[in-house]
């Protein structure tokens, strides 16, 4: 099976919730280490593909090799930083038939990647908070190791927390 | 006339505080402290081969800090004359030793049943354990050993030795901490219990003062 199918999982064609007229669909997060292992997957709504861990960590390795090499293959090195809190190269979003995914690399190389439904808002919120959780859920945990799976129950319960209030209320407005 | 000394070990740590205190306290973020913890308790787990032994090092780092603390609230204090009672210098621990450590007074004072020579001073929301999750096989430690050791320390130096443990006791149902400073972060499902327990010589004296 060629890698990039991977990328184009239909979910169950549940049709797109809709909740206080706003459309749901978070699919998934994976999160992958500078050396391109996977530390961490969780599923962020009902419609996520059933994944298992074998195929999860394929994901999260092709996907590390796909982001370098689109980095080396992009036509154009733009000027200066246009990106100020990540790196600036490297793939940022996919659109497929059924899902858009979205990655954050931050500067120490971690990729923060999320999937969701085509028409979901606010991906980029949601993968920027993830990235806070992180540092503060995982970075200053003392039994946190570097680039290891984050196995950090308070974590997976921020972001947990972070997706039901996203759905709920959305970001909040400035 | 005094000179802003030249060496940054002896300049004051972190910048202006915000709120009414931002000219005279000076202020460092949780961030620095919660790294700065995280790094205190990884050196002594790579250095210990048990968890009661982890805890105990915990409680030795805060111990010293105990010591100071006590004499550094008393000499600001307004009350010059020292506590002798049991009961007032459990309060003043709850009250003064934490409002200045943590900017709040513990959220409570509790005497066992069982025991006359236990107290409880509980905390909802203590510093050192905000981000911290504590990894299954290590079971029933609790990184807020550095409090008890602090609060072993102050007791200590007050002339009431004590032993004082540090416990992650799970909220009753009904129980909340009250609205988190962070909120991006989960509702706490614990509280931190720490447990004073105190020697019998010091029941002793203080029941005989009672008289």
């Amino acid at each position: 099976r060629p890698p990039l199918s991977i990328f184009l999982l239909l979910p169950p064609c549940l049709g797109n919730r809709e909740h206080n007229n706003r459309i749901m669909g978070f699919l998934s997060l994976f999160i992958v280490n500078k050396s391109g292992g996977l530390i961490h997957h969780r599923p962020l709504g009902p419609n996520a593909p059933q994944i298992g861990t074998n195929e999860w960590l394929t994901i999260g390795s092709t996907f590390h090799s796909l982001h370098a090499i689109a980095a080396e293959a992009s036509p154009l090195r733009l000027p200066g930083n246009k990106n100020p809190y990540g790196a600036d190269d490297g793939i940022e979003e996919i659109h497929a038939g059924g899902l858009v995914l979205q990655c954050f690399q931050t500067r120490t190389g971690v990729k923060f990647v999320v999937t969701a439904e085509p028409g979901t808002p606010d991906m980029e919120y949601v993968l920027k908070e993830i990235y806070v959780l992180y540092t503060d859920c995982a970075l200053k945990d003392p039994f946190y190791e570097l680039e290891m799976p984050i196995r950090c129950e308070l974590f997976t319960q921020a972001v947990d927390n972070l997706i039901e209030r996203v759905e709920k209320n959305g970001p909040p407005r400035r | 006339m005094s000179r802003a000394p030249s060496n940054i070990l002896d300049r004051p740590l972190g910048g202006r505080g915000r709120g009414s205190n931002s000219s005279t306290e000076a202020a460092v973020s949780q961030s620095a402290f919660a790294y700065l913890y995280s790094e205190l308790v990884q050196y002594h787990q790579s250095r210990v081969a048990s968890i009661s032994e982890l805890e105990r090092r915990l409680e030795s780092s805060g111990y010293g800090i105990g010591l100071k603390v006590l004499e550094l609230l008393s000499y600001r204090s307004k009350e010059s004359k020292r506590e002798t009672r049991l009961m007032n210098v459990l309060q003043f621990v709850s009250a003064n030793v934490w409002k200045s450590l943590f900017g709040k007074p513990a959220d409570s004072l509790e005497r066992s049943i069982d025991h006359a020579d236990e107290f409880m001073i509980v905390d909802y929301e203590p510093l050192t354990s905000t981000y911290v999750s504590v990894p299954s096989d290590l079971g029933q430690l609790s990184v807020d050993a550095f409090l008890s050791g602090i609060v072993a320390g102050v007791l200590d130096g007050a002339g009431f030795s004590a032993r004082v443990t540090a416990h992650s006791v799970t909220l009753e149902e009904g129980e909340t901490s009250y609205g988190s400073s962070n909120s991006s972060l989960p509702p706490r499902r614990d509280k931190a219990v720490f447990l004073v327990k105190f020697s019998p010589e010091v029941l002793k004296r203080d029941t005989g003062l009672e008289r």
